[in-house]
């Protein structure tokens, strides 16, 4: 793995692990509040979901704004958003359960909105397994295939969030939002790609080019032809162009 | 279907004391003057109350090998919808309610209805202390020392006819307190709960006007409000104004709102789940981090006293 440290790197790096520090003050001070261990799985999972967000948002603003090189930064948002989940279910494993299996066990098949969140989960489990280069290269168009998920894990993971809550649904539903804009703008730049491709063919660069080629061929042919002519005698040889 | 079972253990009336009775509604006063300028911190609004009740009897229904949640968590973790729906932000909200003065209209299938003061009320009503568990249909749970009384002894000063198989509750309706009765947003206001009238007049069925020994913070239903121990913390509706006595079983507000995930009677039970949550097990608040979930009860625990009201019935289907 390879990484290209400069200070704005290394600068992100270091932010995105404020809400961690911000959230190990707020247990040290017991700021949690009267359910520390449900306010608990919610900050997590919010960071979860804000990093999967930011990850998301990263190609579609390249495509805006043209810079380039921000591969990168959606590899570190992804590992982020992975990286929180991965401690919103060891808090639900351990802080919650204390990991008494049987209790756990029931809790899982019996709760929906916990289907979804492992679905979502063992996506991005996934998705951070085959994050680095060497990976990306080994597995050629199939790393595409698979990245393809995270849309699969965004949704599932709203729908973990939205299936728990009894009543209240402006906060989902602000992230359902932000999800149908990152992919509305996608499947634009889909069909806009797939326009310029047809477009293409008539009156784009393509049928000049092929022109060219047919010119210079033209006057290479001549050229030999001419030379030929002038070293042998004429008609003795078939010209092989 | 239902048989209507008069209780003889309940105890007589009685009438308190004046002083102590006039003393009483001082303390009142000054405990919600101090709560309303009480800030909206959940620690600052846990120690806003004074104590009002010291050394009342213990109920021999209250259980107490319990161990008692902490009161600045009871005070800071209740959902009130009719002010927000954040627990946070309700808490907060609640302090606008006006509480004084406060009169229930008790109607329908009675000898004696009529629109009565909360004094009067209290002032027939032997107050005693009740340590129930309190099992949120969100999974978790509490340990709440409730002062209250029977609603049995209150039901039987107004004589409820024969007919009577329900009782609807009703709460306050004020939306110039309540942002989203105001704004009309999500349940149909105002909170409407109902029991039937044998789970009403069962002696495990009380209204409480404290607990803690003191009088009821707003945000915990103040002036007066339902505990119903063994059925799902919404059944226990706040800031009671109504109660009818009525012969078919009243639309519940959850109820009404999603039928499939609220059922009317709602007792607790860990076999049954909320179609998207288990109920198998529950959070008690107040344990500390890494401690393992406690396994809901059946009927939260008071099965040996309830389970009878409901012998026969396919608990799964009348969930």
């Amino acid at each position: 793995m390879t990484f290209r440290f400069n200070n704005l790197y290394s600068l992100t790096l270091a932010v995105c692990l404020m809400p961690l520090l911000g959230l190990l003050i707020d247990i040290a001070f017991d700021n949690l509040g009267p359910n520390p261990i449900q306010a608990l799985h919610i900050r997590l999972g919010d960071w979860s979901l804000r990093f999967l967000w930011l990850t998301l948002a990263i190609t579609p603003l390249q495509t805006v704004t043209k810079w380039r090189g921000m591969t990168e930064y959606r590899q570190m948002l992804g590992l982020y958003a992975f990286f929180y989940a991965t401690l919103h279910v060891l808090a639900y494993l351990l802080v919650d359960h204390a990991l008494v299996w049987s209790v756990i066990g029931v809790d899982i098949i019996e709760s929906q909105y916990i289907w979804f969140g492992v679905l979502a989960y063992t996506i991005i489990f996934s998705l951070a397994l085959t994050s680095p280069k060497w990976s990306k290269k080994r597995m050629g168009k199939n790393w595409k295939k698979l990245h393809r998920f995270i849309y699969l894990a965004a949704g599932a993971a709203i729908i973990h969030y939205y299936w728990q809550l009894k009543g209240n649904m402006a906060e989902p539903f602000f992230y359902l939002v932000m999800i149908f804009i990152l992919l509305g703008f996608r499947v634009l730049v889909w069909v806009k790609n797939r326009q310029l491709a047809r477009l293409m063919i008539p009156t784009g660069k393509k049928v000049l080019v092929l022109a060219e080629i047919q010119v210079m061929s033209e006057i290479i042919r001549e050229q030999q032809v001419n030379e030929t002519e002038r070293l042998d005698k004429p008609g003795t040889q078939h010209q092989h162009i | 279907m239902i048989i209507i079972k008069t209780k003889k253990d309940i105890p007589a009336s009685e009438i308190t004391d004046p002083s102590v009775f006039k003393n009483r509604r001082q303390i009142i006063k000054t405990t919600l003057a101090v709560m309303l300028t009480g800030g909206a911190n959940w620690s600052t609004l846990a120690n806003s109350t004074l104590p009002v009740w010291a050394n009342l009897p213990q109920s021999p229904l209250s259980n107490d090998s319990l161990t008692v949640t902490p009161s600045e968590i009871t005070k800071n973790h209740t959902n009130y919808y009719e002010f927000s729906f954040n627990k946070k932000e309700a808490t907060s909200f609640a302090q606008n309610l006006v509480t004084d003065p406060w009169s229930v209209e008790i109607s329908g299938e009675v000898e004696k209805p009529g629109s009565y003061h909360l004094e009067d009320i209290l002032g027939q009503q032997t107050l005693q202390e009740y340590v129930y568990r309190l099992r949120c249909v969100e999974a978790w749970s509490m340990v709440i020392p409730w002062v209250g009384f029977p609603l049995a002894s209150l039901l039987k000063m107004v004589k409820p006819l024969s007919t009577a198989r329900f009782v609807k509750f009703t709460a306050v309706y004020q939306p110039q307190t309540m942002p989203k009765q105001l704004a009309n947003e999500m349940l149909k206001w105002p909170y409407v709960e109902g029991l039937r009238i044998d789970e009403a007049m069962h002696p495990l069925t009380i209204l409480a006007v404290g607990m803690y020994g003191e009088s009821l913070p707003k945000q915990n239903g103040a002036p007066l409000r339902l505990v119903v121990p063994w059925k799902y913390g919404f059944k226990s509706i706040k800031a009671i104004v109504k109660i009818e006595l009525i012969k078919k079983a009243p639309i519940t507000t959850w109820n009404k709102f999603a039928p499939n995930d609220y059922g009317f009677y709602s007792n607790v039970n860990p076999a049954v789940a909320h179609p998207r949550w288990s109920q198998y097990s529950e959070r008690q608040l107040g344990s500390s981090f890494f401690t393992p979930r406690r396994q809901t009860e059946l009927f939260n625990g008071y099965g040996n006293q309830v389970a009878s009201l409901y012998s026969g019935m396919d608990l799964r289907h009348f969930f």
